[in-house]
């Protein structure tokens, strides 16, 4: 479904990934954990079409199409989705409207016909009930005014709406409680299956108690430098990043 | 001399005292681009023109009118339709008078305000509302300006009074219609009077013909605990000023006023704020957005002088500007003065584009570029629409203003 090989992408000419794979099958949840600064978030951006980042080198296929060269609103319609660590706050845009609006213009640009605005209320009420959020939130503005949970929150119910086939989730743990992050993870739980594939970027292992990858990566560096099942998680988080670089050796840290 | 003022004052009548009014009028002549308050917006192109005076009632279509319900007064270039008014419904309290003639001139006005004075001597009818001591009126009282084509470019002047007796609460709403396109001239000065803990809510819609002219003064003042609540949306016209002057009196007044200027087009907007803290504890809040596209400018000034004496008072302005080209011009200008005590004064104004997070985060979502940002563009206006508290005015000016950013081109 993903396949990214030997990616290399630089911001303002300070080079960020350094020649990063890493294949997604249908259905699989892959974790991608690593210190700060070793280009996390970089790589959901890039995945996702943000501006800003030059890729010189590699590849990324999704379902057999260059991702890279797709705008980002051509990604979304092709099934990417990317839950941000900082949802923007924009205040005038009506939550549901801009939900409807999304929704719509993806089933345009895949050829579908377009919800009506019963349609639309019917398929919002049945994500809401899957995923413990307040109804009031959507006649708010968009994230306007929401707490750090109940933006998360929001990303993981737009993605529950949008139905992506890849889904990305950019450090949704940080800045959640315990409560709050067991709820997003609960949300993310009821989205998988066989069709879907998760890419969760983290910093942290406790996340993954929760959602439970079938695959962990470790990205040091701009690349990955480690890969295993969950197992990899525990194990970091036991021994710190350090032991990462210590099991490279030096001339890779 | 200029062509403007000479055809503007053609066949003028009055005794000796407006004779010499005039006379001092056209000696002063128009404001040069070196006067401050006329920097940003030059009249020497409008110098040039000639404008005559209405004298007939055309036709307009009632389509206008739909959705603006009683009570209700309709001017249509400049002159009182009666067979389109309906004042049936005023509560108890509530008195509409249109004005045919004007005696007193209590606000004096600087040489600097030459439309002001103009209309001030060539005004010959308005609305004068007046609510008595403790009347709510529920009903908003809606003023209807519409500007029709004729066969050549017209001139007319309003003059409008509201006065509020103590206690008494009142919402009124002015749209500024055109039915066709024309490129009228028209001044408006209105007078508001607001007593001891009255509330007025004021909202007004300018949507004028794209090539119209408008100067309107605004002359508000507060006694104490009054409070006013104003909202200004500038979406039409081919140039539009405004002088919103308020004198927050008595203790304890306050003005909430906001306002878009939408400048797209051709258009220019000139919204020029003169707010004056005299009483104790008095408290302007101020939100103005402004968007410039094509060849649009967007003028605003904002005004606040916190008076000897005005301990307490707190003034809080923000102007938050969108500039959508390389072509359009915003002028933006907040000017605090302070000379009182224990003064809380905030004041902000920034010209930006687009936030390229936000604009990156809806493209993620789906939305085509065009689309996000025609989304982004409307909901920095409507922001200031959607802090209105009454639901049916706010879906109203709502109404208006989407149909005007429909009309937004970028670039």
């Amino acid at each position: 479904m993903l396949k990214i090989d030997n990616l290399h992408a630089s911001i303002g000419g300070r080079e960020i990934l350094k020649g990063l794979s890493l294949n997604v099958e249908p259905g699989q949840v892959h974790a991608i954990m690593g210190p700060n600064g070793a280009g996390k978030s970089t790589l959901g951006n890039i995945l996702a079409g943000r501006e800003g980042y030059d890729v010189t080198g590699g590849s990324v296929m999704f379902e057999g199409r260059d991702l890279l060269a797709l705008e980002p609103e051509e990604r979304a319609a092709a099934g990417v989705f990317l839950a941000f660590q900082y949802p923007v706050e924009i205040p005038g845009v009506n939550n549901t409207y801009f939900l409807r609006a999304a929704l719509n213009a993806q089933r345009k640009a895949r050829g579908e016909i377009e919800l009506d605005s019963m349609q639309f209320l019917k398929r919002v009420r049945e994500k809401l009930a899957v995923l413990d959020l307040k109804d009031e939130l959507l006649h708010r503005g968009l994230n306007e005014g929401f707490s750090g949970g109940e933006k998360k929150r929001n990303e993981i119910f737009q993605l529950a709406l949008l139905e992506p086939k890849l889904a990305i989730l950019d450090e949704t743990d940080s800045g959640l409680d315990i409560d709050a992050m067991k709820s997003v993870a609960a949300g993310v739980n009821a989205l998988r299956d066989a069709g879907r594939s998760f890419l969760v970027i983290t910093h942290y292992q406790r996340l993954l108690d929760y959602i439970k990858p079938d695959f962990v990566h470790v990205l040091a560096d701009g690349r990955i430098v480690e890969s295993g099942g969950p197992e990899l998680a525990l194990e970091l988080e036991a021994h710190g990043y350090a032991w990462i670089k210590d099991r490279l050796g030096p001339e890779a840290a | 001399m200029s062509a403007l003022l000479d055809s503007l004052t053609a066949g003028f009548e009055g005794d000796a005292t407006q004779r010499a009014a005039l006379d001092a009028l056209l000696r002063d002549g128009l404001p040069h681009a070196r006067v401050e308050a006329w920097k940003y917006t030059p009249l020497r192109a409008l110098e040039r023109r000639k404008f005559i005076a209405v004298d007939a009632m055309p036709e307009t279509s009632n389509e206008l009118l739909t959705g603006i319900p009683a009570p209700r007064l309709v001017f249509v270039n400049g002159q009182f339709d009666a067979a389109s008014s309906d004042d049936t419904s005023l509560p108890a309290g509530v008195t509409i008078d249109i004005i045919d003639a004007y005696t007193d001139d209590a606000i004096e006005l600087a040489a600097d305000a030459p439309f002001a004075r103009l209309n001030t001597l060539l005004a010959r009818t308005g609305v004068a509302i007046r609510v008595e001591a403790g009347t709510e009126a529920s009903a908003p009282i809606q003023i209807v300006c519409i500007g029709t084509p004729l066969a050549a470019d017209a001139a007319w002047h309003l003059r409008h009074r509201i006065e509020l007796d103590a206690g008494a609460k009142c919402t009124v709403v002015e749209h500024l219609l055109a039915f066709g396109e024309h490129a009228h001239l028209s001044t408006t000065r209105s007078e508001i009077v607001l007593a001891d803990g009255a509330q007025l809510t004021h909202a007004r819609t300018q949507d004028e013909a794209t090539r119209a002219t408008s100067f309107l003064r605004t002359d508000a003042t507060l006694a104490t605990r009054a409070h006013y609540t104003r909202i200004d949306l500038e979406l039409g016209g081919g140039l539009s000023r405004h002088e919103l002057n308020v004198q927050l009196q008595g203790n304890g007044a306050c003005v909430n006023a906001d306002g878009v200027l939408l400048a797209d087009g051709r258009r220019h907007l000139d919204t020029r704020l003169g707010i004056e803290h005299i009483g104790r504890d008095t408290v302007c809040a101020l939100r103005w957005r402004g968007l410039a596209s094509q060849r649009g400018k967007s003028v605003f000034h904002g005004g606040i002088t916190i008076h000897a004496g005005a301990d307490g008072s707190e003034a809080d302005l923000s102007n938050r500007n969108l500039l959508l080209s390389a072509d359009a011009e915003i002028d933006t200008q907040p000017v605090l003065e302070i000379h009182a005590d224990e003064v809380k004064a905030a004041h902000g104004a920034t010209v930006g584009q687009l936030d390229p997070t936000a604009l990156f985060y809806l493209r993620s979502r789906g939305l085509t570029e065009a689309d996000a940002r025609r989304l982004l563009t409307a909901a920095f206006c409507r922001e200031i629409v959607s802090a209105v508290d009454d639901a049916n005015l706010r879906s109203q000016l709502d109404a208006s203003l989407e149909r005007a950013l429909a009309r937004v081109v970028e670039g």
